[in-house]
């Protein structure tokens, strides 16, 4: 390899390359596609949250609007679409509560608590809530 | 028992070309060979001009990190055998601009090194007569880990986030800065807080966790990064109580 | 060409390097420091060591027994007042170290913990886990970040010194990324390179140990001193050439032949007993270990494998526990070098060269004969190690006078003496000049890697473990007539950009040079001393020979070789005595 023959080369000031990065990277790998899937359960998070919202303030306007808005409810795409969507969010859930060992250091008498029991106690803690929530419900 | 196995390696030689292109060659590798030695071979008996880092061939040093069928490696820890069957191919580090062939320019990582002030901050020193700061071997285990960053710069390239943000100050700066933090000896977690919390620090991973996943000494650069997220949070609350000192 | 001007230039940035431009920061924070490395410092060969590091440190202990240990251990070629200055700074330096924050292996009460090794009498070896090396290069390097005085030159190949009017004023380094010579002028120049382990084919030594300083300085005129003194490390991985730390026999680990015999009891090394006993057996000096080795192989008594004749290092009654608390990188080396586990199985291993005793001359503060030129470390030779280092006693050397070094130069360089002048850059220039002829160099018949393994070849022949008098003049004549081929060399690559094959050229000459230096040296020793041991001269001669020998560079002849006596303080030669029950 001898004379420089590319016209874009200056001595000693060779330019560094910098790939482009495609649009689907995230697609070539398997752990890059779950963290991209695991983002994506978030917008389900956001949409939970609005249906939310907007259940509340279908009740507020009174009975005739809140019927209403059970039976959008009840209608079979949407019924599809909440079963998606409550998938998407127990992964959300899951994996979430699954990385807690990882930034959850415990101690208990100066020694450090096995991850197992930080898992134990994030589960714990989603169930404890979870019946709460069933509860309150279920009294009303 | 040796085995013709293909390599397409990438070139790039700025003086040449504009883009990196893909050269492919055929070795006969024996089966205790690791890339390296087969990348030795080419450079020895083939194509003198190829060019890549290497030094102590043992998985210490950090120099010889390379993406093999798309993995960051090290080349000299990673047995050709386990990559076949061919081709294999073989890159540069994903994240770093490509000075040279198999070469990528790791300026940015030693600059963002210093900028965590990875030396132990003490208000003041204990004179050398008095002997050793007494560390128990408990203590010492609480840093431990993160103390055996070798600087290889695997998590960078597995990092998506690097490479889409190259201001990320990135997985084992933020674990140096850890240990550091968690050393007995260390008083200077407040000066490094500035860095970590900027938006360029531990905000900006959002836990892919590859890092760890392809980290060669066992660092978890993700768990030092999340565990920081923890106490940088109960800190800031902390600070809200009304008996915190200002 | 460029000029970069600084105070002090320290070459290479390993644990010398970087001692010294600490020592320089904190001795006077007004100089500041050029540290020109061809690796970025974490690579540096450092970064390898395992065992740990030497300094008295247990109340029953005394610098008097670390110095006699050193001084018996390298067979009474050690200057004896650069020996007493090294144990007495040690602790202190070591300390220093812990302060700056090495993760020193700890006691249960907090206080350094410290393992037997080689030829010591006592406990004295601190170390971080098995990766000692490894802990100190990264303390090291991350406490120099703290000085601004400091600027890295990381990538920089240094192709010469500048030396004018008989004195050292910088040197020429190329930048390899683009590929740019530079002219860096300073006060003074530390030179703090390592060995030349890569002069042989195996070699625990990294691709980087070509003896780039040791030649910068032979051609400068400075004299080599010692070079005929190689270190083979008795446990070395056979085919990588990976070392297996002597910490696993200082942990009890034992050496067997192929009839499971503990065959150093054979060669006055003391009897076998089930704890290790200091000073004695697999705890004698790396020489007479590496030695035995030989004489087991001429016995017919080693196993015959693809990769050459090994023993067997048994650990597996160390059990699980310790070796994965005191000896975990070895176990992580065995299983991914050679696929075995030595919790269960017996750890195959051999003689490999490991450590350069000799080079560059210098006295206790890393002066060298040329004002203004400075060395540090494995490159240099003060010469504490004499005939045979005690592992363990070149980390603390490295930062004893690494250290030394750095405040010698600091107190040269504060006195200013004038910088670059004509005479100067015009050789800066000669060098470019130079340079580019070797890139540019057409029509060549050799090559680089074809001249490189003729010299292996030769190395491996000729000045191996045992040697004599006709295999060291037949490798000598095949040296010299490799450095007349090495001018017909043409590079595969001319470019200028991060040119790899253009850094081999380069290695190869100072290989070449450092692998001429060393057989002159041995042909010229009549005598067995420590490592050097010569068939036809079995016996040690202290009448004749308790002097270094200084080989200087002569211009297209062989090396000439001078002889200076051994500093004598306060022990007379005497006999090496290893495995003695109650010594």
């Amino acid at each position: 390899m001898g004379e420089p023959v590319n016209p874009g080369y200056t001595e000693h000031h060779a330019k560094w390359h910098r790939r482009r990065i495609p649009i689907f990277w995230w697609l070539g790998n398997a752990a890059y596609t779950k963290f991209i899937v695991r983002e994506l359960t978030s917008l389900a998070v956001g949409y939970a949250a609005l249906v939310l919202v907007f259940q509340v303030w279908s009740l507020e306007r009174g009975p005739e609007s809140y019927a209403h808005f059970v039976s959008w409810l009840q209608l079979r795409p949407v019924v599809t679409l909440h079963v998606v969507v409550l998938g998407a969010l127990v992964y959300h859930s899951v994996t979430w509560l699954n990385l807690a060992p990882r930034a959850l250091v415990l101690r208990l008498a100066g020694r450090r608590l096995p991850g197992a029991v930080v898992l134990l106690l994030h589960y714990g803690a989603w169930l404890v809530a979870s019946a709460a929530v069933l509860w309150l419900l279920l009294a009303a | 028992m040796t085995q013709p196995v293909i390599f397409e390696i990438q070139r790039y030689r700025p003086e040449i070309e504009d883009e990196p292109t893909w050269e492919s060659f055929e070795v006969s590798c024996r089966p205790e060979w690791m890339i390296l030695d087969a990348l030795n071979h080419i450079k020895d008996y083939v194509d003198g001009t190829l060019s890549y880092r290497w030094a102590c061939r043992m998985g210490v040093c950090g120099s010889c990190g390379m993406l093999v069928n798309g993995k960051p490696v090290l080349s000299c820890a990673t047995y050709v055998t386990s990559v076949l069957p061919g081709p294999v191919r073989v890159e540069p580090l994903r994240g770093f601009p490509v000075i040279r062939d198999l070469v990528g320019d790791i300026t940015d990582f030693v600059r963002k090194l210093e900028s965590v002030k990875p030396w132990i901050v003490r208000e003041s020193e204990q004179p050398l007569e008095e002997g050793e700061y007494l560390q128990t071997p408990e203590e010492l285990g609480e840093y431990k880990q993160y103390s055996m960053c070798i600087n290889c710069m695997l998590c960078y390239s597995a990092c998506p986030i690097y490479e889409l943000d190259p201001d990320f100050i990135g997985p084992a700066v933020i674990a140096l800065a850890q240990r550091y933090n968690l050393d007995s000896r260390d008083e200077g977690s407040e000066e490094r807080k500035d860095i970590l919390l900027s938006q360029d620090g531990i905000w900006s991973c959002t836990f892919v966790g590859e890092c760890t996943t392809v980290c060669p000494a066992n660092v978890d650069p993700a768990g030092a990064i999340q565990r920081y997220k923890v106490t940088a949070t109960v800190d800031a609350f902390k600070a809200l109580l009304p008996w915190a000192s200002r | 060409m460029e000029t970069i001007t600084h105070d002090i230039l320290v070459v290479g940035g390993g644990g010398a390097g970087l001692r010294a431009a600490i020592a320089v920061a904190e001795t006077n924070r007004d100089l500041s420091v050029g540290i020109v490395s061809k690796v970025y410092p974490m690579r540096s060969h450092t970064v390898v060591a395992e065992g740990g590091a030497a300094a008295v440190v247990k109340p029953e202990d005394s610098l008097e027994a670390h110095a006699y240990d050193t001084i018996s251990g390298g067979d009474w070629l050690c200057d004896q007042d650069a020996v007493e200055v090294f144990v007495a700074e040690a602790p202190e330096e070591l300390t220093r170290l812990e302060h700056w924050g090495c993760p020193w292996s700890r006691q249960p009460d907090g206080h350094i913990a410290v393992r037997p090794f080689g030829g010591m009498k006592l406990e004295r070896t601190w170390y971080a886990s098995d990766k000692t090396g490894f802990h100190l290069l990264h303390t090291l390097y991350q406490t120099s970040l703290k000085y601004e005085s400091v600027t890295n030159y990381d990538e920089w190949f240094v192709t010469r010194l500048l030396v004018d009017e008989g004195r050292c004023r910088g040197l020429v380094a190329i930048e390899l990324a683009s590929g740019r010579p530079y002219a860096m002028v300073a006060d003074a120049v530390i030179v703090c390179t390592g060995g030349a382990g890569k002069i042989y084919p195996f070699t625990t030594n990294a691709n980087i140990k070509t003896g780039d300083g040791m030649a910068l300085a032979f051609r400068a005129g400075v004299p080599l001193k010692d070079m005929e003194f190689v270190q083979f490390h008795p446990t070395g991985l056979p085919f990588t050439g990976i070392l297996i730390t002597e910490a696993t026999r200082s942990e009890g680990g034992w050496l067997l032949n192929k009839d499971g015999y503990r065959y150093l009891q054979d060669y006055d090394l003391g009897v076998p007993t089930p704890e290790p006993v200091k000073r004695s057996m697999e705890l004698g000096p790396r020489d007479r270990l590496s030695q035995a080795f030989v004489k087991e192989m001429e016995k017919g008594r080693t196993i015959e494998t693809s990769h050459g004749h090994v023993v067997h290092l048994d650990i597996r009654h160390l059990g699980a526990e310790v070796i994965d608390t005191k000896l975990p990188f070895v176990r992580e080396l065995c299983l991914k070098y050679e696929n075995l586990d030595p919790v269960k199985e017996l750890i195959p291993v051999r003689p490999v060269v490991h450590y350069m005793m000799g080079g560059i001359h210098t006295d206790m503060n890393g002066s060298t004969p040329l004002p203004g030129l400075y060395a540090a470390g494995e490159v240099a030779c003060v010469n504490i190690n004499g005939a045979n280092r005690l592992g363990s006693n070149s980390l603390t050397e490295l930062l004893v006078f690494g250290a030394r070094a750095g405040r010698a130069a600091a107190e040269f360089a504060a006195n200013g003496a004038g910088r670059a002048n004509g005479a100067v850059l015009a050789q800066a220039h000669d060098e470019e000049r130079r340079l580019q002829a070797a890139i540019e160099r057409q029509g060549g018949r050799e090559r680089v890697s074809g001249l490189r393994d003729e010299m292996h070849a030769a190395m491996d022949e000729g000045a191996g473990i045992y040697r004599n008098a006709e295999g060291l003049e037949s490798a000598i004549s095949t040296i010299r007539e490799l450095q007349q081929r090495y001018g017909d060399v043409a590079l595969d690559d001319q470019s200028r950009t991060f040119n790899t094959d253009l850094v081999a050229l380069l290695e190869l000459a100072n290989l070449l040079d450092v692998a001429e230096a060393v057989l002159q040296s041995a042909l010229s020793r009549t005598e067995s001393r420590g490592a050097h041991q010569r068939t036809d001269h079995p016996d040690r001669d202290d009448d004749r020979l308790l002097s270094h020998s200084l080989a200087f560079r002569t211009e297209g002849g062989e090396s000439r070789i001078e002889y200076d006596p051994v500093t004598i303080t306060r022990w007379p030669p005497g006999k090496r005595v290893y495995g003695e029950q109650n010594s």
